[in-house]
């Protein structure tokens, strides 16, 4: 299953139509201790690049964007009582919402896991 | 790493919570060299003249404050307005004065424009300034072996609450103090630049100390309920509205003779119309500086802090609020991002205080 990223620190795994999302791991650590996570509605419909969750950390309060345009079709619920799984496994157990892409081809404005790396390595 | 008040300094070492939990059951260790350390004193051993001239900036009684004494006080403009909190501690040869790093160069400026021609204020920037936090501190500083540095000095771990001396480490003179600014017990200790590095690396050498950074230092002020100058405290603010008419002092209230006198009299009489008062927040959601605070459909005040308070694993904030709204109980909200968040008012502070206090076992 090819996973994509974004510029803003988000990743989504695709299959078909159906996408997976949560936070890369360089997000959580510059994010710090994550209290509360506030995850979109099932059923939500997200634009690509608009606001569709909020990372609550002892820091800051952070806009999650979506990485694709969609619909929401599931939330970690595991989030609500453990929000520091998203500190602890960012990129696998602590992924935020699932989607139903609208419009797949717009992955193709993502980068892939060779240049979000020299993303970070730029920073 | 973040630019803070003119310095480099260190939003956290292994994650906030981890540091804050850190403090309040261990010892943290805060470079907080950041703050402006003033020496105000006039030549001889008589600091009547530089007593006096505190007096007319602070609304402190110096009379009562024996050598060694320390105390809160409010650096005020002559509406009565917050421009500073800070620290006065009486030494031999003056008074010690430690402000915030972000407004010292001002504070330096008010006072010295302000000070007779026989009053001194130097400032200590050859000395930084550490502070050790925690129910371990007294066990840790202790196991230094500083020596009294003057005759009638108590150890280290014999000082109450506010109270201060000279000691020697390493034949090092430095100055230590039993106060903070987190809510536990624990001492600030002002220490030459050139042995800074060294004193603070024997302090981590010890298991209970570990280093805490800027975010951890803000969450633990919050949950003590103490107010961080620039976000509750501000020259638009007076004593009385932020909830610091302890630092007015009962001679002064009677004889005047500081900036502002009037209008914090007429705020005491009548009541103030805003407050300072802390809410407890319903979910996990923070509700930070700025967020609107409503009484129903009526915006009533806006928060000044707030954050995830990490001992009470619940959001608290302090607010400014209409005095009418300000009553322990009264059942707000706090607009935050679009949602409405439940909250209520509670007492300060968040965590209770544990300091060494006189009298107190």
């Amino acid at each position: 299953m090819p996973r994509y990223f974004t510029s803003e620190h988000e990743w989504i795994d695709v299959d078909g139509t159906q996408g997976r999302v949560g936070i890369t791991d360089y997000a959580q650590g510059q994010l710090g201790d994550i209290t509360y996570v506030d995850v979109p509605a099932v059923g939500a419909v997200l634009a690509q690049g608009g606001s569709a969750a909020v990372v609550d950390s002892v820091k800051a309060a952070s806009d999650i964007y979506a990485p694709v345009a969609g619909k929401v079709t599931e939330v970690n619920a595991a989030l609500a009582d453990a929000p520091d799984l998203v500190n602890s496994a960012a990129e696998s157990d602590g992924w935020l919402w699932t989607m139903e892409l609208s419009d797949p081809a717009q992955l193709t404005a993502l980068m892939d896991a060779a240049a979000y790396a020299k993303l970070l390595a730029d920073l | 790493m973040v630019p803070f008040a003119g310095h480099m300094m260190p939003v956290q070492y292994e994650g906030i919570i981890a540091e804050h939990m850190w403090t309040r059951q261990n010892a943290g260790l805060f470079d907080v060299s950041h703050m402006g350390q003033l020496l105000i004193a006039s030549p001889g051993a008589d600091q009547a003249p530089a007593e006096h001239a505190l007096e007319a900036l602070l609304p402190i009684d110096l009379t009562t404050l024996g050598l060694g004494g320390q105390r809160y006080s409010l650096l005020l403009n002559d509406q009565g307005g917050i421009l500073d909190d800070l620290m006065v501690t009486r030494w031999p040869g003056g008074f010690f004065v430690v402000v915030n790093g972000a407004t010292k160069t001002d504070d330096i400026a008010h006072i010295a424009a302000r000070l007779p021609r026989d009053v001194t204020l130097t400032e200590r920037n050859d000395h930084g300034l550490l502070a050790l936090q925690g129910p371990r501190a007294a066990e840790a500083l202790a196991s230094l072996g500083l020596e009294p540095a003057a005759p009638g000095i108590v150890t280290v771990e014999n000082l109450w609450f506010m109270q201060a001396g000279p000691y020697r480490w390493n034949g090092v003179e430095l100055h230590v103090s039993r106060s903070g600014y987190s809510g536990e017990d624990g001492y600030e200790i002002s220490v030459p630049a050139a042995v800074i590095a060294a004193f603070a690396d024997a302090l981590t050498a010890h298991p209970a100390v570990r280093p805490i950074g800027l975010g951890a230092r803000d969450s633990l002020r919050l949950e003590a309920g103490l107010p961080l100058y620039g976000h509750d405290l501000t020259p638009e603010i007076d004593p009385i509205t932020a909830g610091l008419g302890f630092a007015i002092a009962r001679r002064r209230r009677t004889e005047g003779g500081f900036p502002g006198h009037a209008q914090i009299m007429t705020a005491l009489t009548d009541g103030p119309t805003k407050r300072r008062v802390g809410l407890s927040v319903t979910g996990r959601m923070a509700a930070r500086e700025g967020a609107v605070v409503m009484a129903g459909d009526t915006p009533i005040g806006l928060v000044t802090s707030g954050g995830f308070a990490p001992s009470l694993d619940y959001p608290v904030a302090m607010a400014m609020v209409d005095a009418a709204h300000a009553v322990t109980g009264t059942e707000l909200s706090i607009d935050v991002r679009g949602r409405s968040l439940a909250a209520h008012v509670v007492p300060l502070p968040f965590v209770p205080h544990r300091y060494h206090r006189k009298g107190i076992a």
